[in-house]
């Protein structure tokens, strides 16, 4: 079993007004086999703690931190995260100019293991882990998420993350701009990936419909960069009812809007 | 940085509206200097371009005229002085199969002249001022097993070399013939080509020079009944390279394919500017230049113009260039031209798109496990292929991919 344990984490970005403080001190333990759901209105810094577990250049770690079985995940560069185990699925996946899926992938899958896979076997995973998420075969052929649609992105998102088999998996967003049958299709890979790799999955999301088709174990409740509430899955079912107003009350209109501002 | 935006009128195409770029994938961001626009009328025809062999019809260029509005050409003057070559200063080697290499062409010699007139400063000297023109014939039928090699070696910076070669493809023959350029000079060179009847003709022209070089060139072709060219401009070496690369048919049923690739560093200026003139009926053409940049005022240049005359009925073609940008500070002007005086012809296209490899494209495969180094390689290996691999000459097509690979280094350090 691994274990992810963020600390007290505190982060920062560069604006033109000047720093920003997004992330205000959060806490948070993940071990492979579970699943969390952070929710949060826009703005309230879940995607900043995505980027950060990730090492996004553009976030810097003023406070905390993040280790993976005890080692310092913050030293480490953004490829040696992504060896090390951990994998976000993107709320924004970049189109990459000239490079094909299949090149990729297999660049990729060889990065993270630390040699490349054996041939047959790996088209033949490839290939299915593409048909279960309905994805056109002649996607293999074009370059990296280049003229792809949101909801295709997101599901190029799932099959690396199907076929990188990371210890964890920090699914940024990956509902949103989905339609019912694409989120039924992704939410089915996410699951699939859980149950085969014995994977730890961190679900940040905005709305609780995913939460139909993935269970979480935890739901924790961000807002302000803080997390201010934590739970099992009945706490996402009182927010589907409630909403997040009564952090807005709890928290102060003042606090909500500037973290809605900072979105 | 400047945030200069050239704007371009093209003869057809759909109106130009001010400030509009086209660019590929939305993946420029603003800092990158680029243009590509196209618009509505205003030039005159490219048929009706000056060509001349009087050097006096051409004054030197100012870098306001047309053609020359890209290129620094203040770095010019001795490409442009109506001189005579500086003693040695390029050695030629010619490898090829014995009786290809023909006796020279004084001025006037037919085949010299029948296909390249001269059509810019550049171009006129170094014709002017070459009395002896290497005349290369491949038999016809022939298929030579090994490609024919024009080695053309700079004995120095700034030595003034002209030069001017007649290429000819006997009818039926298969060929690939490689214009290599290394070393130094201040070169100008013609390249006349006469692409026999059902001839399949590859020119390779490689500019692998020092840092130093300048180079000036015109490669005109004309392409026979049933025929396949194929020129491929590759440029990775010089300070000024400005190469030329024009075809036009002299009978139905011919192909012409216009390529290049090319990766400009810190400092460096490449222009590459393609003219196919659709005159025959029924001929297909393809133009593709893709191009990478980096480095503090690395500057390319495409220029792709096609006319389709009235009577080129059937015509096929099609032109496109792509960029790369690697880096802040670099600018790759992108301007296709299309002229088109037929409407019964089965396609005429074009497309133009400047994309940027920046820090998201190397968070992204670096959080996929990917190490900076190799992520780099790959997008650039991956652009840059496609021209690669249509060079078809192993040892060639290796030569240059190690050549891309230390042009990348050079970015990572």
């Amino acid at each position: 079993m691994s274990t992810l344990e963020i600390k007290d984490l505190h982060v920062s970005i560069d604006t033109e007004q000047g720093t920003k403080e997004i992330l205000k001190g959060v806490s948070l333990t993940i071990r492979t086999g579970e699943t969390h759901a952070i929710m949060g209105p826009n703005g309230s810094g879940k995607s900043t703690l995505a980027s950060t577990i990730a090492g996004h250049p553009r976030y810097k770690v003023t406070g905390g931190t993040i280790t993976l079985d005890g080692e310092d995940v913050l030293a480490m560069s953004v490829d040696e995260r992504a060896r090390a185990g951990l994998f976000l699925a993107m709320q924004y996946p970049v189109e990459v100019p000239g490079v094909t899926m299949t090149n990729f992938l297999r660049t990729a899958k060889t990065a993270i293991d630390g040699e490349a896979p054996a041939l047959r076997t790996w088209t033949k995973d490839v290939k299915a882990a593409m048909q279960q998420l309905r994805i056109d075969a002649d996607f293999a052929q074009r370059n990296v998420n280049e003229g792809f649609s949101g909801g295709e992105k997101k599901r190029v998102e799932i099959l690396q993350l199907e076929l990188f088999k990371p210890k964890f998996a920090v699914l940024d967003e990956t509902d949103s701009g989905l339609d019912v049958d694409a989120l039924k299709i992704v939410s089915e890979g996410v699951n699939r990936a859980h149950a085969e790799g014995n994977m730890g999955t961190m679900l940040i999301t905005h709305y609780t419909r995913i939460l139909r088709y993935i269970k979480p174990e935890f739901v924790h409740v961000f807002v302000d960069g803080q997390i201010v509430e934590e739970g099992g899955p009945e706490l996402a079912d009182r927010l589907e009812e409630e909403g997040y107003d009564r952090y807005a009350k709890g928290a102060g209109a003042a606090t909500i809007a500037a973290a809605a501002a900072q979105a | 940085m400047t945030a200069e935006i050239t704007t371009e009128k093209a003869r057809i195409g759909a109106p130009s509206i001010a400030g509009f770029t086209e660019e590929g994938e939305g993946l420029v961001s603003a800092k990158v200097d680029h243009s590509h626009n196209h618009g509505v009328t205003v030039m005159s025809s490219r048929a009706e371009r000056l060509t001349s062999f009087d050097v006096a019809d051409f004054a030197l260029p100012t870098g306001r005229e047309e053609e020359w509005r890209f290129t620094p050409v203040r770095g010019l003057a001795n490409l442009f002085s109506d001189a005579a070559t500086d003693g040695d200063a390029a050695a030629f080697t010619v490898e090829a199969p014995e009786g290809y290499v023909r006796s020279a062409l004084a001025q006037g010699a037919a085949p010299r002249g029948t296909v390249l007139t001269p059509a810019d400063r550049a171009a006129v000297v170094a014709s002017a001022n070459t009395d002896e023109a290497l005349h290369v014939v491949i038999p016809a039928d022939a298929e030579p097993a090994e490609p024919v090699r024009i080695l053309v070696d700079g004995a120095g910076a700034g030595r003034r070399s002209n030069a001017h070669y007649v290429l000819e493809a006997g009818a039926n023959s298969r060929s690939v013939v490689i214009l290599e350029h290394t070393g130094a000079a201040d070169h100008n060179g013609n390249l006349e080509v006469i692409v026999g009847e059902g001839a399949k003709l590859t020119v390779i022209s490689v500019q692998l020079w020092e840092d130093d070089a300048k180079h000036l060139a015109q490669h005109d072709a004309q392409v026979g009944k049933d025929a396949v060219y194929k020129h491929i401009a590759v440029s990775l070496g010089g300070s000024i390279v400005r190469l030329n690369s024009n075809v036009r048919f002299a009978g139905e049923g011919a192909e012409a394919e216009l390529l290049g690739l090319y990766f400009a560093d810190a400092g460096q200026h490449l222009e590459h500017r393609s003219f196919v003139d659709h005159n025959v009926a029924n001929c297909k053409s393809n133009v593709l230049y893709k191009g990478a940049l980096q480095g503090k005022n690395a500057h390319t240049v495409w220029v792709g113009d096609v006319l389709i005359q009235k009577q080129a009925l059937g015509t096929d073609s099609y032109e496109k260039n792509q960029n790369l940008v690697l880096t802040d500070g670099c600018r790759a002007d992108s301007v296709p031209n299309l002229e088109i005086e037929t409407g019964l012809i089965e396609g005429a296209g074009h497309a133009s798109s400047t994309g940027r490899f920046d820090d998201e494209h190397l968070f992204y495969l670096m959080a996929r496990g990917i190490p900076e180094e190799v992520a780099r390689r790959l997008v650039v290996r991956g652009f840059l292929n496609e021209i690669i691999q249509q060079i078809k000459v192993p040892a060639l097509e290796e030569r240059l991919t190690e050549a891309v690979e230390r042009e990348l280094a050079a970015t990572e350090n």
